[in-house]
């Protein structure tokens, strides 16, 4: 795959949110039920998110969850580059 | 990162696709790799390496810590049908083990083709339970921990 032309700054689109959530919600609505629909947890649907990403061997890349739907995936957050653990 | 990657071939081999994300950007990843991952793992990290700007997928996932400005330590399990089966989340100080990430998988993966559950501990070929009527207060019959 060719390398995408690089800038400095590249947005990514980061949390996707389903058409349904993001829009204005209805009265009644608490901001606390919109956060709790945002949250991931056990059992639920994944949140779908777009990324950059450093793929070894094919270089920078914008990568979407959801293009791995059908997989099993296994999602590693880690606090830092260059950290000791 | 590193431990993943020395197992990746048995993560490939349940067909499972890795993920790695930090606050850092794609470059900062690029020169880890370079600089210190590779000499780790023979040939580096082989899996994509995900910079959430902002920590804002961090905060969805609940490890996003605000006031370091960094995610913390935490591990997702996917399964095809885009469901979150397992969810670890450590303080930065403790690394995880990745045999017990291969291990849930494979009980998972277990699940979803037998409709079976797996009892504590469970590895490959040990004891599964069958879920039902017969079983209740029976448990004890087919497995002590």
């Amino acid at each position: 795959m060719p390398e995408l032309k690089e800038g400095c700054v590249k947005p990514a689109r980061g949390p996707i949110v389903p058409a349904a959530e993001s829009a204005v919600p209805a009265a009644g609505v608490t901001s606390s039920q919109e956060v709790r629909k945002m949250t991931a947890r056990v059992g639920k649907e994944a949140i779908d998110f777009e990324a950059n990403a450093f793929i070894a061997g094919v270089g920078f890349q914008p990568v979407k969850l959801s293009d791995y739907k059908g997989k099993w995936i296994v999602l590693c957050f880690y606090p830092g580059d260059f950290t000791f653990v | 990162m590193a431990a993943v990657a020395a197992l990746y071939d048995e993560f490939k081999k349940l067909g499972v696709e890795v993920l790695a994300m930090s606050t850092d950007s794609r470059f900062v990843h690029k020169i880890w790799q370079e600089q210190e991952l590779s000499k780790m793992v023979s040939g580096g990290v082989p899996f994509p390496m995900l910079s959430d700007a902002g920590g804002k997928i961090g905060a969805i996932y609940g490890v996003y810590d605000e006031e370091a400005g960094v995610d913390i330590r935490g591990r997702f399990i996917i399964d095809p049908d885009f469901v979150i089966r397992a969810m670890e989340v450590l303080t930065p100080e403790v690394g995880r083990n990745p045999e017990e990430l291969l291990r849930q998988i494979k009980a998972f993966q277990h699940v979803r083709a037998t409709g079976e559950v797996t009892p504590s501990g469970w590895q490959p070929g040990q004891v599964t339970l069958k879920p039902g009527p017969a079983l209740a207060g029976r448990v004890w019959e087919v497995w002590k921990p």
